[in-house]
């Protein structure tokens, strides 16, 4: 009988530690699944951040560092400048690249450094608890917004695909979903893409991936997906923000 | 081998070079510049990476990415900035990562001055960041033990698995002094069994990694890292006695203000007081039986630093209390000069006798 | 035997490459050496000071508090460091810029218009080079020959067309009276 669904062979068969519904267990897989594809398992290393997927050190097939939190981009700066010939890339969450970590972000970003980001956007802290995330939307409820954020006090939320997307040295910022299956079928595209700019030398891809929260959210799994669908892609607008193989010219 | 003349900043990054360090991450500050400058101008040419970090932090967590993949790394830096890096030499210590930082010291805290210090003794020593842990401080006196000391940090870095410091300051570094430096490096220890420089699924896959939710893992961790830290104290101090073996007063004094205590000892022995000197070259781990050995005749000691006296207290613990220990020191970025040590031992000696 | 020196001056008059020949003079005579500068805010065009200790034994401290010898090439660095030479030392002023005039009696004082004979001799920029030369002559440290050496090894290639004319200044410094 053919096997028409298997798990990605970069992707170790042990159970994760992920709530029902999260979506994390999908990037991940997405992930892997590209590694399989490009045959490169045996050539990345993957930089975890300090979040829910800290412990995918324990599920990435591939060698694995654990970063400080915030720091995965520097951290992957360090394995590829002296690892040229290898694959890098980090996986990061809200609160980890675009809070703590915002430096390392953009300046990976802006030194054009040869790795790819996945960064999962939430809007919120899930391994605390909940807590308000950079990428919070205005008027959401979390355990630090009680009364939901008010930009007037708390500040407002970044784009941090528009942000990454005005630094010359980025080579790709796409915003991406997996609330449903032609969106996920778009996010492991943008995922492959981003793997193939490391391999042609072209610098930084960040692949922001609007994600699921339902443990934090107080929602069913999907509700969550509605959520993502509805309310999170209309702050957060999916699409290419910046693509320099599609023949955008870099201004020094 | 030809004796060359060069700024001790310079001369820890040309010594790192030829210790086969392949990647050199940093940001910076006074007085440590010339030092970045140096592998700016170098570590390209001779096949490595220099990049200047947009900050401390990026800096200390790109060596760490570095070092994970085996090969040899460092950043350097001065006071306020090596605070900044403790988080990633915690980071470091618990992922059993070698790799060496070098602090050139000035005054503190805060953004204190610019001038040379020695107050950061406490942080190396005792409290390089959060958790249980240890590094190597290495506390070279001159130019050309910056040199030696460059090499030994390397190679005890990655003999066990820790981060390894050199403690020096704003003196040591902005001085030029001969000196010789060793042929490059060839051959360099294999870490294959634990880098995490891909696996060519050729083994299982490596993970560098200081989390673990389970407090009894993370003791047993923490346990077997103790015991590697007591075969570092059983084996690897060391420390210089200086006219010791019939001293009645001892100073105590490491990197510069050891320089300054020498002059000072040459200067009373003259006057027929018999001061010694003990330098203490490794700080961590201290050199306690050495400076046991070095106090057996001795009824005082003066301990003589660049800062309020952060050393004093290893001093007495290695000596368990069994001699009064007086302190002198200047701070704030003040040297201490030869002519107040004198007065320090000159005051001593008449009070004992 | 120890000879320890301050030279001070403004910065860009080249009182640090003055001390660096000085310690390169050491490396080439094959004693023990040091080069301390001040750094900090005082090089953006304060005044900047080196210390140099030459000797015949291992340098305790590099930092020189009491000098056997002074150069000053300015008048704060002339006040600031008079005083703390050693009683029989040896001071060299510049006095094209030095105004001070009050000497100290236990101390060999010599004035040179070094500022003035650089000009003079189309050796702008080179009054340091003429004050080394002459303390050179008063204290015997180091011969012509071993300051050539010194020059060689110390000035990079690219620059090397400049060890004639410093040279020159070293020596029209060595011969003055």
């Amino acid at each position: 009988m053919a096997v028409v669904f298997e798990r990605p062979k970069s992707l170790l068969d042990v159970p994760t530690h992920f709530c029902p519904g999260c979506g994390h267990g999908i990037v991940h897989r997405l992930v892997c699944e590209v590694l399989d594809e490009m045959d490169i398992e045996g050539d990345t290393i993957g930089v975890v951040p300090v979040g829910c997927s800290v412990m995918s050190y324990d599920y990435f097939g591939c060698d694995v560092i654990e970063a400080p939190h915030g720091r995965a981009p520097a951290v992957a700066t360090g394995v590829k400048r002296s690892n040229p010939d290898k694959f890098v890339f980090t996986y990061q969450g809200d609160g980890d690249l675009a809070a703590i970590g915002t430096a390392e972000t953009v300046h990976s970003g802006t030194r054009g450094e040869n790795l790819v980001i996945i960064f999962i956007n939430n809007t919120t802290y899930g391994m605390t608890g909940g807590q308000m995330a950079p990428t919070t939307m205005p008027g959401q409820v979390t355990q630090t917004t009680p009364y939901g954020r008010d930009p007037k006090y708390a500040g407002y939320p970044i784009r941090v695909c528009e942000m990454m997307a005005t630094l010359t040295g980025v080579a790709l910022a796409q915003r991406v979903a997996v609330d449903s299956v032609p969106h996920i079928r778009e996010a492991k595209k943008a995922i492959r893409k981003a793997f193939e700019n490391e391999k042609a030398q072209k610098g930084l891809s960040i692949i922001e991936v609007l994600s699921t929260c339902p443990t934090n959210w107080g929602m069913a799994p999907q509700e969550a997906m509605q959520f993502v669908k509805e309310k999170m892609s209309s702050y957060y607008p999916l699409g290419v923000y910046k693509d320099r193989a599609a023949g955008e010219e870099e201004q020094a | 081998m030809e004796r060359s003349l060069m700024k001790g900043n310079e001369a820890l990054a040309e010594a790192a070079i030829r210790a086969g360090c392949k990647c050199f991450f940093g940001y910076p500050i006074t007085p440590q510049t010339e030092l970045s400058a140096y592998m700016a101008k170098k570590m390209q040419k001779a096949g490595g990476v220099f990049l200047q970090a947009e900050s401390e932090i990026a800096a200390i967590n790109m060596v760490l990415g570095a070092t994970s993949t085996g090969v040899r790394a460092m950043t350097s830096s001065s006071s306020p900035g090596i605070s900044l890096k403790a988080e990633g030499i915690s980071y470091m210590a618990g992922s059993d990562l070698p790799g060496v930082i070098i602090n050139v010291q000035r005054g503190g805290p805060g953004l204190g001055s610019i001038q040379p210090a020695q107050s950061d003794y406490y942080q190396a020593t005792h409290a390089m960041g959060h958790g249980d842990f240890h590094i190597f401080v290495f506390a070279p006196s001159s130019v050309q033990e910056m040199v030696d000391m460059v090499t030994l940090a390397f190679d005890k870095a990655d003999q066990y698995r820790m981060p390894a410091m050199i403690l020096a300051d704003g003196l040591l570094g902005q001085m030029m002094e001969p000196v010789t430096f060793p042929e490059p490096m060839k051959n360099l220890p294999d870490k294959s069994d634990w880098a995490t420089n891909g696996h060519k699924k050729q083994r299982a896959h490596h993970i560098i990694n200081s989390l673990f939710l389970d407090p009894e893992q993370l003791e047993q961790k923490v346990k077997e890292r103790f015991a590697r830290y007591a075969t570092v104290e059983a084996n690897e101090t060391q420390a210089e006695s200086y006219l010791c073996d019939d001293a009645e007063i001892v100073v105590t004094a490491y990197g510069a203000s050891a320089r300054v205590a020498k002059s000072a000892v040459n200067a009373v022995r003259k006057e027929g007081i018999k001061a010694g000197l003990f330098r203490p070259i490794t700080l961590w781990p201290f050199p306690k039986t050495e400076l046991q050995n070095a106090t057996k005749s001795a009824k005082q000691i003066l301990d003589v630093e660049m800062s309020m006296g952060q050393m004093v207290d290893d001093v007495r613990l290695a000596t368990e209390c069994r001699i009064p220990v007086s302190f002198f020191g200047r701070t704030g970025g003040v040297i201490p000069t030869p002519a107040e040590v004198l007065a320090e031992l000159k005051k001593l000696a008449g009070g004992a006798e | 035997m120890t000879t320890e020196l301050i030279l001070a001056g403004f910065g860009g008059q080249g009182i640090l490459f003055a001390g660096k020949i000085l310690a390169y003079c050491g490396l080439m005579a094959g004693k023990e050496l040091s080069w301390l500068p001040s750094y900090g805010p005082e090089m953006r065009g304060g005044t900047a000071n080196c210390s140099v200790c030459i000797s015949d034994e291992p340098i305790g401290s590099p930092l020189v508090t009491h000098p056997d010898c002074l150069i000053a090439m300015n008048g704060p660095s002339y006040v600031k460091f008079v005083n703390a030479v050693k009683p029989n030392g040896l001071i060299l002023l510049d006095n094209s810029v030095v105004e001070e005039t009050e000497t100290r009696a236990d101390v060999k004082t010599i004035a040179l218009p070094a500022t003035d004979m650089a000009t003079e001799q189309g050796l702008n920029g080179s009054a340091n080079m003429i004050l080394l030369g002459r303390m050179l002559t008063e204290t015997k440290l180091f011969d012509l020959d071993t300051v050539q050496k010194a020059m060689e090894k110390c000035i990079p290639p690219k620059r090397a067309h400049l060890i004639a004319a410093n040279m020159q200044a070293v020596k029209l410094g060595a011969e003055s009276k």
